[in-house]
């Protein structure tokens, strides 16, 4: 057992808190106010070799793997979820589908780029009738030689107004269904016949874009598979493990965040005489807080140890979005409540991280579909399937 | 026992919930994008007497509601548009009830017919930057000058500030707390910026400065040094109300998320059919029939001259509690839909969460209630 930090990456923490505070800091209320992603910020965090944390040096990453990627998110979920789900977005799920399924030339020529930071991925799975059951997706690509055309359309895409390139999973044999039947794809956004359709107005992250994608017979060629046709959704549900991961991470630096500011203000708040920290309701407020931020800190990075050494982490990931996520919420709520309407009014940056927090609960697989997976990996060895 | 409501208890529902439907219902969306009431809405709303809600028939024209139906009357708005009934709420519960209980007649006579029109509503401004759960730090001063008293400070908080024609001051006099009526037009009146708010927002929460503003004696509530006991007294009342708009705003969730889980189709059926589903919605509807009797009840005290501070205390904490949990878990019903303001569930889950922290937050609830709870014991509850 050895719980240390290496020092690499103690020292990434420091360069990443440095830079959040003095870059994103400035931007995270802007960026809510005016609802659009601040490229000026994505430009800095790709200067400062941020949006290909995990990723080898051999593919222009930091090299850093998954712990050093689950510090960049804690630090970014401390100031500003937008920016955290910006990043999570291109790197953790959009340029990770590469890394995880695509090959060497593929890696050459898109997964480069992505984590140097030249060009913005996105992640390109929802639609319509398939929300959390993914296996129902309907954008169709069809064969066509030494090429494929994608029809159909993706909806709530992180990134998609700002993204360059596009991981996306369409359906290659209706016949075979989703295992054997859906293939991922990258497409880039000049494509012909690709285009960003509606853009949503969402409670919260609203300095992260989302938007519809609309493909009308674009060409891409079959290069552009990543894996094997026919294992998109495998290649998918893997990418997203690893997202999940960097979520509770971001959900962890948001909840840190959250105990400060109860603390601060619970110290320096006086009412009846005292100052609120005084009172046992506050006191026990903090406590449970603390006490769940222990808890989520010790399941993000066991999970990123088990990540870089290789080992089974689908449960663990979902554990970690799960209770990261539900916890970030709590603990947001209780420093909103000890703030009283300070927390309430929009002069003060609580309620823009209650309503960003309550995203996580729902985007890259609800809660609910969490549990699904937790609880079709704990009950396996019981002989029960579990289905949605 | 007899747990219905009387025939015209029904009628009166009736006719809320239609005006509700008519009226509010396609205002409130638009009233949370531009951040306040149209003026429309609150013409109509006069119009239908809603603003004279608690005040007697004899001799303002009021509506004279009891406590139960006026509890109705709230849910039914709060079910389209928690900030309208909150504007509402405020205006009756703790304007109107507060003047007609405490006013001089003199006071009565000036305000309370253009208040019962609507001509006049109501603002009441308690909380100070430094005096938010204690009420007893305040640092608005008013002081003696001949007959009249003088008042200078600065409250914070003020639900209806800019949209009222009367504000219900409270103020250090010799270091008691003492109530005064200010008319908005008292020169030295001066309504402060918009409290900008995550919920809420058509709601008008403004700053309030007090230049050296004059009050005639007419216009004290109570006598002097009773304004602790009058303000206490209308936030009991007012917890109620507050226990009512909650009430709405949870039932809706409800309705919102049985039709969204009926529609929308995974997995080869509607969610509804998901056994995990089934629980949000079952619990939630619990959550929202339990307040239900919790607010019928207070209120039922209320109309019957029986002591209700406990029980308004206990359904605002319920309350407050389950319209916060409701709408939370009917968002995650709705998963993405939501999390987007096209829908409104999205705008009931922000509203919803002011109700733990106004008019006493959850917090100051419990000191309430643990009081009451260790009445006559050798505990003394102190906050």
């Amino acid at each position: 057992m050895d719980f240390t930090i290496p020092k690499t990456h103690q020292l990434f923490r420091r360069m990443v808190r440095d830079f959040v505070e003095h870059e994103v800091r400035p931007a995270a209320k802007k960026m809510d106010a005016l609802g659009y992603s601040d490229m000026d910020l994505v430009r800095k965090l790709a200067e400062n070799g941020l949006l290909g944390v995990p990723f080898p040096q051999e593919y222009g990453g930091a090299g850093l793997r998954e712990l050093g990627y689950c510090i960049l998110m804690e630090e970014l979920g401390r100031v500003c979820t937008s920016t955290a789900a910006i990043v999570g977005a291109h790197t953790g799920i959009g340029a990770m589908a590469i890394y995880l399924g695509g090959d060497e030339a593929q890696k050459a020529k898109y997964l480069t780029p992505l984590a140097r930071g030249e060009r913005i991925a996105a992640f390109a799975l929802t639609e319509p009738d398939a929300g959390s059951d993914a296996a129902n997706i309907k954008t169709r690509a069809v064969r066509d030689g030494n090429r494929y055309i994608i029809t159909g359309s993706k909806i709530y895409i992180t990134n998609g107004p700002i993204a360059d390139l596009f991981a996306v999973m369409a359906v290659t044999d209706p016949h075979l269904g989703v295992r054997g039947g859906v293939t991922a794809f990258i497409v880039e956004r000049e494509m012909a016949g690709f285009s960003i359709g509606t853009v949503e107005h969402k409670m919260g992250i609203r300095g992260s874009a989302t938007s519809e994608l609309v493909f009308d017979e674009v060409i891409v060629p079959a290069a552009n598979v990543i894996g094997q046709v026919g294992a998109g959704f495998i290649t998918f549900m893997q990418t997203l493990d690893t997202g999940r991961l960097g979520l509770g991470a971001a959900c962890l630096g948001g909840a840190q965040a959250a105990l400060e500011m109860m603390c601060r203000y619970a110290a320096g708040r006086v009412q009846f005489g005292t100052p609120i920290g005084d009172k046992q309701s506050i006191q026990w407020m903090i406590a449970d807080t603390a006490t769940e931020i222990e808890a989520l800190r010790s399941l993000v990075y066991r999970t990123a140890w088990l990540v870089d050494s290789h080992q089974p982490f689908t449960l663990e990931a979902a554990v970690c979005k799960l209770f990261g996520s539900e916890m970030a919420s709590r603990a947001i709520d209780r420093a909103l409540q000890v703030h009283g309407a300070l927390g309430y009014s929009r002069d003060f940056p609580l309620e823009r991280m209650w309503r960003d927090a309550r995203i996580a609960e729902i985007f890259e697989g609800t809660n609910e579909i969490q549990r699904i997976v937790i609880a079709g990996q704990v009950l396996r060895p019981y002989g029960l399937r579990v289905r949605p | 026992m007899d747990f219905s409501l009387t025939s015209e208890q029904q009628m009166f529902r009736q006719m809320f919930r239609d005006f509700a439907a008519r009226d509010v219902a396609k205002a409130a969306d638009q009233a949370d994008k531009q951040e306040e009431l149209p003026a429309r809405l609150l013409k109509r709303v006069a119009a239908q007497g809603f603003m004279a809600a608690l005040a007697p028939e004899e001799p303002y024209g009021g509506v004279g509601l009891d406590a139960v139906t006026y509890t109705l009357l709230l849910e039914a708005l709060s079910a389209e548009c928690m900030s309208a009934a909150l504007t509402i709420h405020v205006h009756n519960s703790l304007g109107l009830r507060t003047i007609l209980r405490h006013g001089s007649a003199a006071l009565q006579e000036a305000l309370v017919a253009e208040m019962a029109a609507g001509e006049r509503i109501a603002a009441f401004a308690l909380t100070e930057p430094a005096a938010g759960s204690d009420p007893t730090c305040l640092r608005t001063a008013a002081v003696r000058d001949g007959d009249a008293y003088v008042l200078k400070g600065e409250k914070s908080w003020v639900a209806n500030g800019g949209l009222a024609g009367v504000y219900l001051v409270f103020a250090q006099l010799d270091s008691r707390i003492t109530a005064f009526a200010l008319p908005a037009e008292t020169p030295g009146l001066v309504v402060g910026g918009r409290q900008k708010t995550l919920g809420l927002r058509a709601a008008a929460i403004t700053r309030l400065y007090l230049n050296d503003c004059r009050a005639p004696a007419e216009n004290l509530l109570g006598a002097e040094g009773q304004g602790y006991k009058i303000a206490l007294e209308a936030l009991d009342f007012g917890r109620v109300g507050l226990a009512a708009v909650a009430l709405g705003v949870g039932r809706r969730a409800v309705e919102l998320g049985v039709k969204f889980a009926a529609e929308r189709v995974q997995f080869g059926g509607p969610i509804g059919q998901k056994q995990a589903i089934q629980d949000y919605l079952a619990d939630a509807a619990a959550e929202v029939a339990a307040t239900e009797w919790l607010v019928r009840h207070a209120a039922w005290l209320a109309d019957s001259g029986k002591p209700f501070g406990q029980e308004a205390a206990i359904a605002k904490l319920f309350a407050s509690r389950m319209a916060a949990q409701v709408t939370n878990r009917i968002v995650q019903v709705h998963g993405g839909y939501g999390y987007i303001t096209d829908y409104p569930i999205e705008r009931y889950y922000r509203d919803a969460r002011s109700l733990e922290i106004m008019e006493g937050t959850t917090q100051v609830q419990q000191i309430v209630i643990a009081g009451g709870l260790f009445a006559g014991t050798n505990v003394r509850v102190r906050p």
